[in-house]
């Protein structure tokens, strides 16, 4: 842009101006000070001090007008220019003398709004803020002249740079050029002054590149030439080989016509059928987990840290924390009937599904589940029948055995991935005809056969042995009243007893096992007698739901009924040693791995009862109820083998995983000086010093 | 009478030919028939214009089973092909066509 010119002019116009009255002026001064003398007498020492040369005027002389004419003329101007004159061939005065005089001059940047800059300016705003096409021209206009191949604008430049007067014409037209475009509408200018753009960058996330490349589809080359007389021979092999194969369909059967086409349609399917899911289950399991792990992470931390420091300042009660839930929507509505962990894999566990009420039998399911994988079964398998029992051998981590509702037992080998038992009864091979309640694997027999026993309603003990790919039964012993001892009528008696409901074997004495029956009573069996019981313990007064022998103390079992009752008994005494009211029907009792004194029952109303007789001899020191709702009963419970946790499966298919506090597991202080003995013996003196107390109390009442 | 023959055996020849003939296919057992029906339909309603033919296959191909498909129909014609592993189906058809459909990406 061009700075403007503005200066400042002593006389613009040529036109005189004239001023008169200047003596009166001054003698009006003089006058003025007179009369100050003469009214202001505070002010009468001041005196008028006069310039010592100058000029007395008499009164005529003051008074007298004088006239002067300020004229706009330079007094310094020439007067007398003459210049040549080409036209005339004479030198000429030049009449017209510039008169102006130049007293200050300052570049200034403000131009005048209406002056052809200040205009041309402002068009030049507005269309930069305008279209596309302007914005170019202006740009190119405060460039600069270089590039002058673009003569178009090179005029509109050249003329905006050089002194605008020469150029006004051409100006005018760019004006109407840039005008002609629609009015464009106000903007609002930036103030020139004190303007200063801000602006401000955050810090750029430096860019990172992440590549990666999968393996291209496996490719194939294959070459072929296709013309009429191949195509021919094709065709005639193709009819020779069907009239072979319709002759020889013609002696054997009419009928099968199609099978030759059939037959070549599969000889050319030369493809591999292999499935390709199969091959990435190993890693999909590991992701799985992983992503459990992920996703149960604060349980797996309380299961493996987490304990309850509230313990210490109770007395000796303790608590449950609930960890993991089991539940699956292919065993959903089904009770869990059976619980059991495995030997070997001690994070593993099996779970038989079925239904307890009678009226509403369905479908069975047998479902391994892993503590590592809270959301889905490790391994599933469906029955027709509902299960009632199962277990897992010792030896053979991998075989359960499962008891059905109809009568059957069937053997499922979990490294088959099939779903079909490797083993099963059938009404041919001697199955019960009663649901049966119990299963339990032995110690392999003689010839290294594996064999297990099962207990139904129906009043047999069997036992089963895996001969090679069938399973034989013995009965073991049929539970009759004729060796009993039972009073009433003898044809009553035949009707009633012998539904076997629970039994457990001992851990020393081979042959000796205990029978807990429908109608209350336990029966303390030996393998080798058929007919006759070792000894008979009227137990309760309902069907007996469980019994156990304990898992330190030889003579010790425990059970438990629907008449509420949990009972521990010495096996050579016919009175119960301790009995504990629960209030509800007990569904199952376990005892503990670590403890002789302590075990866990579970009532219908959803309560979980932990004991610790060496603690408290008449209560429970926990009663917690563990199931989401009131209305699910718990139905079994299981100890972990190894680790202070504990199973409880409800009538509604799910399984929940409780961690025992510190005060459920308590072991002997540590006294000064004295080291704390472990072991079994400990563990057996512990449980014979109650059973003492016990044993002196009773005789006498 | 010679002729008259030949022209009964050809025509004998032609009725009895209307079965597709697979040559070679690694294709999974029903991708096949479904592509072998395709052929099929494809040269009978295009009897007498191969190069639609092959365009009918081609497209309804690439909608069925993913873009790129390739699909060659003549009567005489050789080749060597690179394809995607289980994606190529070659077969004779009417008993004067050979039809080789494939996919390569």
């Amino acid at each position: 842009m061009l700075p403007a010119l503005a200066a400042a002019i002593s006389a613009q116009d040529p036109k005189q101006s004239v001023i008169t009255g200047r003596g009166s002026r001054k003698r009006d001064e003089d006058s003025g000070t007179d009369v100050g003398e003469g009214a202001d007498d505070w002010a009468q020492s001041k005196a008028t001090i006069r310039p010592p040369d100058q000029l007395d005027l008499t009164d005529a002389e003051l008074k007298e007008e004088i006239t002067r004419i300020l004229t706009a003329n330079n007094p310094h101007a020439p007067h007398n220019i003459v210049r040549f004159s080409f036209k005339e061939g004479t030198y000429k005065l030049i009449g017209f003398v510039n008169q102006l005089a130049v007293h200050y001059s300052h570049i200034g940047n403000l131009i005048p709004k209406d002056s052809d800059e200040g205009r041309r300016q402002h068009y030049q705003d507005e269309l930069a803020t305008g279209s596309q096409e302007s914005a170019r021209l202006v740009f190119s206009d405060t460039e600069n002249l270089e590039e002058e191949e673009e003569i178009k604008e090179g005029d509109a430049e050249a003329e905006s740079q050089i002194d605008i007067p020469a150029t006004e014409v051409s100006e005018k037209v760019t004006e109407e050029e840039l005008m002609t475009p629609k009015q464009p509408k106000e903007s609002k200018l930036t103030n020139q002054f004190n303007f200063s753009e801000r602006a401000s960058q955050t810090i750029n996330n430096p860019l990172r590149d992440r590549e990666c490349q999968m393996e291209p589809p496996p490719r194939a080359n294959f070459s072929a030439t296709a013309n009429q007389w191949e195509i021919y021979d094709a065709y005639m092999e193709e009819l020779e080989k069907q009239e072979k194969t319709k002759e020889k369909e013609k002696t054997k059967t009419p009928v099968a016509k199609k099978m030759g086409a059939m037959a070549m349609r599969k000889m050319t399917s030369l493809e591999s059928q292999s499935d390709d899911i199969t091959k990435v289950t190993q890693a999909a399991k590991i992701v799985e987990r992983m992503v459990n792990q992920n996703t149960y992470d604060d349980v797996a931390q309380d299961f493996k840290y987490y304990e309850d420091a509230a313990d210490e300042y109770r007395d000796q009660e303790g608590t449950l924390l609930p960890l993991w839930k089991f539940q699956t929507d292919k065993a959903k509505r089904l009770a869990v009937t059976a619980l059991s962990w495995n030997p070997k894999y001690k994070d593993l566990f099996a779970v038989g599904h079925g239904s307890y009420d009678f009226m509403k039998q369905s479908r069975g399911m047998l479902l391994l589940y892993s503590m590592k994988n809270p959301s889905f079964p490790e391994y599933a398998f469906s029955s027709d029948s509902g299960i009632m029992c199962l277990d897992m051998h010792m030896d053979h981590p991998y075989l359960v055995v499962v008891g059905h509702y109809d009568g059957n037992v069937a053997v499922y080998n979990l490294k088959k991935p099939h779903s079909q038992p490797i083993f099963r009864s059938s009404a041919k091979s001697g199955k019960h005809t009663d649901p049966v309640w119990q299963v339990k694997w032995q110690k392999d027999d003689m010839d290294h056969n594996l064999n297990f026993f099962s207990v139904s309603s129906d009043g047999r003990i069997v036992s089963w042995t895996l001969v090679k790919s069938e399973l034989v039964h013995t009965d073991v012993i049929k539970l009759k009243v004729e060796g009993s001892t039972l009073e009433g009528p003898e044809g009553l008696q035949l009707f009633t007893v012998g539904c076997g409901t629970a039994f457990d074997f001992h851990r020393e004495i081979d042959y000796m096992f205990l029978v807990g029956t429908e109608e209350g009573k336990i029966y303390k069996c030996s393998k080798s007698y058929s007919s006759q019981f070792l000894d008979t313990y009227d137990a309760h007064n309902m069907a007996v739901d469980a019994v156990s022998w304990n898992p330190y103390h030889s003579k010790v079992f425990i059970s438990c009924s629907s008449d509420w009752t949990v009972k521990i008994w010495d096996h050579t005494v016919k009175t119960p040693m301790f009995i504990y009211d629960l209030n509800s029907a007990v569904g199952d009792v376990a005892w503990a791995p670590y403890s002789s004194t302590v075990f866990a029952a579970v009532s219908t109303n959803g309560k979980t009862h932990v004991f610790d007789l060496s603690i408290n001899k008449y209560e429970a020191i926990c009663n917690q109820p563990v199931v989401a709702k009131k209305k699910n009963k718990i139905t079994h419970v299981q100890f972990n083998p190894v680790h202070p946790i504990i199973i409880v499966g409800d009538d509604r298919g799910h399984v929940t995983c409780l961690k025992l506090s510190p005060n459920l597991r308590k072991m002997p202080k540590e006294k000064k000086g004295q080291e704390v003995q472990k072991g079994p013996a400990v563990e057996i003196a512990k449980l014979d010093k109650l059973l003492n107390l016990v044993r002196e109390v009773k005789p006498k009442t | 009478m010679g002729e008259a023959e030949g022209k009964k055996d050809e025509a004998d020849y032609k009725r009895l030919q209307t079965f597709p003939l697979v040559r070679h296919s690694d294709m999974p057992e029903e991708m096949r028939v479904e592509t072998m029906e395709l052929c099929v339909t494809a040269c009978e309603k295009f009897s007498n214009n191969n190069e639609s033919a092959a365009k009918m296959i081609k497209e309804t191909m690439d909608k069925k089973f993913g873009s790129s498909w390739h699909v060659v129909i003549g009567e005489g014609f050789g080749f060597e092909i690179t394809h995607e592993v289980k994606n190529l189906l070659y077969l004779y058809f009417g008993g004067t066509l050979a039809v080789c459909v494939w996919k390569c990406s």
